[in-house]
């Protein structure tokens, strides 16, 4: 026999003693208790919500009221840090490329290239105000994984149409597309090991910004 | 008796001064934190239920929830592995990795393979590990064991920590100062090289779906992500017990994980892949099933529940057991109230038969476990089996104990012995009683007037001033 | 009401003048208190030490002595939770005897904690005491978890006159008794014990009092050993205590 037949043998066997004489069995699975599974608050009240999150998580944020805006705001903040070299995802929209950096597109760049570039741009597939998570996961102008982990960097447009409230709202979308590689942030990396002292930043981009757009959004595809 | 264990590790702890303060730091800002952000979810009940529900609904047709993993695993392009026990599972991966011809690794979440002992036997196969995290980097370099399951060098101070990465960073740890920042950064520089040098990352996992086969790890620091992404090649291990059947599960578990453990809302950053993608991550995936001890809690109707837990590590941080003794008084990389039942159903009684008994039954464990694993009741269970494997022994029979026992268990069961011996014990007692109390007993009650007086038995016990009155009457 | 009472073995012998408190309420009350035969032990030193066979043996006793009472009245928050908690566990793990955890459960539901009694049974706040001291209230690990009692006690002790009551800082952390555990293993028991009187202390309060014998063992021999001068009284010999015929 196998380690598999082995272990599946043993652990039938475990679960299906039944009960002695006369005791009552053990209760089958049972429903659920309802937990909530959508938020129950008006879009603004969602907003007002996921931003004071990134607050607390100290991410500099945006808010901008229309997709128009994303290029001036990106290059503003752009100079504003000297940042002069970012990677795109290749499918980047024209409109969010800001001006007077260098645009690196991901075409399979090896590690150590995306390692030495300061910086990055791109969208997300969600954010959940109750955590204040920005969820990626690989879709349309995210790139891979890679990506938006070597460099130090991350600027990152999210929609207002692509804000959930809890957590179940954001599995039930992700869920559509199981498979993809997805990446939950929320709030920077973070380390608390030497003596409990928080110290912020470990691994991955040790700064994050966000612009926000809350007006006409990007249309959804998921 | 194999008690003196805990008991010995614990008094050790309890001298030292310096690790009590740490721990009371870290234990009351973390449950300052927990208890915060799990008040403020008006479902947190119905979470924590749901949570238990799952898992308790899972573990009952468990064979089912792995074959369905193992088909979607292999489906999205990983291989499925099955090991029966430590040795297995330590053999299965450093075959793997000997495949790829390497000669070190970066491992990420290390509580499982610290349970199957890998590190060791990577090393006897000429293969270098690297712990990322930095907390277990940090436990690694200094050769030590891990004390808290999620703080775990909390044992440790800054410059303690500052000497082992001088030592042992080479140039990232030249001139470095004890500031946690300075610390930081020098590990990022310092495992950035490895991150991106390395060919095969090995992973502990903290939930897979059944029905997807996708993998959770949950993290704070980003290595994880740095181990899941960059290497060609991921081998993750993970208990039986931590499969999920549905992708919906989730939602239950991404909530009660991070606000149990850390008091965050969200942890900054969670991890889910299925199998490989091309283009994105390792090109090779491993998961490696272990049972290792698991199917005989699961075979076990009272402990069964431990097979729930999520490693949160909130139980720790409201253990005043724990609080006091310390992580290494547990001797395991389990410790506080789920390592005091755990470990002696994975190490066994003989090996671990003290741990049972290193608790109050406080139940305070249990009040805040956000799948309320009744950990009280399974000690108490677990010292039915310490007591029931001494009693197979003629020497375990005549033990003090166990006489005692006896002895009080006829005396409850018969009235008039029960008198007589009331009435024999307050004439013995007269020698060791002053002031009304006794400040001092023999052994093995001696424990008890290490720092309490004992009550003298009164004149009159309840039941002879019950019969006086009726009699009175 | 008619009550039963299960006095417990550590009140019996080493405190009978809790259970003379518990009477004197009850029937200051109104109530009718019997004390049934044969009663010894509830069995939790047996079960929570691991010699469960020998806790099965005294289930079976109470079952046995207390199958038709009205009410079981018990003085003890530890002992009412190991009835609650642990006799249908027993019966059904241990025994594995269906008519015993049939009998289990259809005495639990009228077993009573002295105060649960009071509180939720009765619906009292106020049982009329006189008490003219500074106290301070150390809730039980079992009273808080096992029990839920809440607030409850507080309530009585808040509405006895001249009764100065203190709260106990840190007041939901464990006061290191847990039976066995308090003698194998001492240290990490003295070390919960040292925090527990360090707040008893700082309440500047001559009695602490709780609703369990077995937690103010412990936590006036510490006190006592340390020559404090604090003393500790059970809840009931509080609520005994009247203008008329004040106690101790
Ligand atoms: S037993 Fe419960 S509280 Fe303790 S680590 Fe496991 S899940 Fe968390």
């Amino acid at each position: 026999m196998s380690s598999r037949d082995i272990m599946l043998a043993t652990i039938r066997h475990a679960i299906s003693r039944p009960a002695p004489d006369g005791l009552p069995a053990v209760p089958p699975p049972g429903d659920l208790p309802a937990y909530r599974r959508r938020l129950d608050a008006t879009g603004p009240e969602i907003v007002d919500r996921f931003l004071e999150r990134l607050r607390d998580y100290n991410v500099h944020v945006e808010v901008l009221d229309s997709e128009a805006a994303v290029i001036a705001a990106a290059t503003a903040r752009l100079a504003a840090l000297g940042l002069d070299r970012l990677v795109i995802p290749a499918d980047l929209p024209a409109a969010w490329r800001p001006a007077g950096v260098t645009l690196v597109e991901d075409q399979a760049l090896d590690h150590q290239t995306l390692n030495a570039i300061p910086g990055a741009l791109t969208g997300a597939a969600l954010a959940i105000a109750e955590t204040g998570s920005i969820v990626l996961d690989g879709g349309r102008h995210q790139g891979r994984r890679a990506l938006t982990l070597l460099p130090d960097y991350h600027l990152c447009v999210v929609f207002a149409g692509q804000l959930v409230g809890l957590v179940p709202e954001a599995m039930d979308q992700l869920g559509r597309h199981p498979a993809r590689p997805i990446t939950f942030f929320s709030g920077p990396s973070a380390t608390a090991d030497i003596e409990l002292d928080r110290v912020v930043g470990v691994h991955g981009p040790r700064t994050l910004d966000v612009l926000f757009v809350t007006g006409p959004t990007q249309p959804r595809e998921f | 008796m194999s008690n003196a264990t805990f008991t010995s590790r614990a008094a050790k702890s309890l001298r030292n001064s310096q690790l009590r303060r740490n721990i009371n730091k870290a234990t009351t800002t973390i449950r300052g934190k927990t208890a915060r952000v799990t008040a403020e979810l008006p479902d947190w009940e119905a979470l924590r239920l749901a949570g238990r529900e799952i898992k308790r609904s899972t573990l009952a047709e468990l064979d089912k929830h792995l074959i369905a993993l193992e088909e979607s695993v292999t489906r999205a392009g990983g291989t499925v592995h099955w090991a029966r026990d430590a040795a297995e599972a330590r053999e299965i991966v450093v075959r793997l990795t000997k495949a790829h011809n390497t000669d070190q690794v970066i491992k990420i979440k290390s509580m499982t393979t610290d349970e199957i002992e890998l590190n060791p036997a990577l090393e006897g196969a000429g293969i270098r590990p690297y712990e990322t995290d930095l907390a277990d980097m940090i436990v690694q370099m200094g050769r030590e064991k891990p004390s808290h399951l999620l703080v775990p060098a909390i044992h440790k101070n800054r410059v303690e920590i500052r000497d082992l990465f001088r030592d042992q960073m080479g140039s990232h740890g030249e001139g470095l100062s004890d500031r946690p920042t300075d610390l930081t950064k020098a590990a990022r520089a310092y495992l950035r090289d490895k991150f991106l040098e390395t060919r095969v990352a090995i992973s502990g996992a903290n939930f897979a779906v059944a029905e997807t086969g996708s993998v959770v790890v949950v993290e704070s620091e980003g290595n994880g992500r740095m181990c899941l992404t960059l290497p060609d090649v991921l081998i993750s291990i993970m208990g039986i017990e931590k499969v999920l059947p549905r992708w919906q599960d989730l939602e239950v578990f991404l909530q009660l994980l991070p606000r149990a453990a850390t008091g965050e809302r969200m942890n900054p950053y969670t991890s889910i892949w299925t199998g490989t993608v091309p283009g994105d991550g390792p090109r090779e995936f491993h998961l490696v099933l272990l049972d290792n001890g698991r199917s005989k809690i699961l075979a076990d109707e009272v402990s069964r529940e431990t097979l729930h837990c999520i490693r949160c590590s909130r139980c720790l941080n409201v253990c005043p057991v724990y609080e006091r003794a310390g992580g290494h008084a547990y001797d395991s990389m389990y410790q506080g109230p789920i390592g005091a039942i755990v470990t002696p159903q994975l190490k066994g009684l003989e090996e671990a038969g003290s741990l049972p008994y290193a608790s109050s039954l406080c139940g305070a464990c249990h009040e805040v476990c956000p799948v309320k694993i009744n950990i009280p009741q399974i000690l108490v269970h677990l010292r039915g089996k310490v007591v029931e494997s001494k009693r197979e022994t003629a020497l375990g029979k005549l033990s003090g104990e166990n006489m005692a026992m006896q002895v009080a268990s006829r005396l409850f069961n018969n009235q008039q012995a029960l008198e007589w011996s009331l009435w024999a014990g307050r004439l013995g007692q007269k020698l060791l009683t002053r002031d009304g109390v006794m400040p001092w007993l023999p052994p093995p009650l001696s424990g008890w007037t290490l720092s309490r007086d004992f009550p003298a038995l009164p004149e009159q016990s309840f039941r002879d001033w019950w019969k006086q009155r009726e009699n009175g009457k | 009401m008619r009550v039963s009472l299960f006095i417990t073995c550590i009140n019996d012998s080493l405190y009978p003048h809790t259970g003379q408190a518990v009477v004197r309420v009850l029937e200051r009350l109104g109530h009718e208190v019997v004390f049934p035969e044969g009663q010894s032990c509830c069995g939790q030193m047996h079960h929570n030490s691991g010699y469960a066979p020998e806790a099965v043996a005294m289930v079976r006793q109470f079952v046995e002595i207390f199958r038709e009472a009205e009410v079981v009245v018990v003085p003890s928050t530890s002992c009412t939770a190991m009835i609650r908690t642990q006799y249908p566990h027993l019966a059904r793990h241990v025994a594995k005897d269906a008519a015993l955890l049939e009998a289990v459960e259809a005495l639990v539901p009228r077993v009573w904690e002295f105060s649960e009694f009071l509180t939720r049974k009765l619906g009292l706040t106020d049982v009329g005491a006189y008490y003219p001291h500074r106290v301070t209230y150390h809730s039980s690990c079992n009273s808080l978890r096992s029990l839920g009692l809440g607030d409850g006690p507080l309530t009585l002790l808040r509405h006895v006159r001249g009764l100065d009551l203190v709260e106990l800082p840190n007041n939901t952390e464990c006061c290191g008794f847990g039976g066995t555990f308090a003698v194998k293993n001492a240290e990490t028991s003295t070390a919960m014990l040292t925090d527990k009187m360090r707040h008893i202390l700082s309440t500047n309060a001559e009695i602490c009092t709780a609703g369990d014998n077995s937690c103010l063992m412990h936590i006036g021999g510490g006190l006592s050993r340390q020559r404090t001068g604090v003393r500790t009284v059970h809840l009931a010999q509080i609520l005994a205590s009247t203008a008329e015929a004040p106690l101790a």
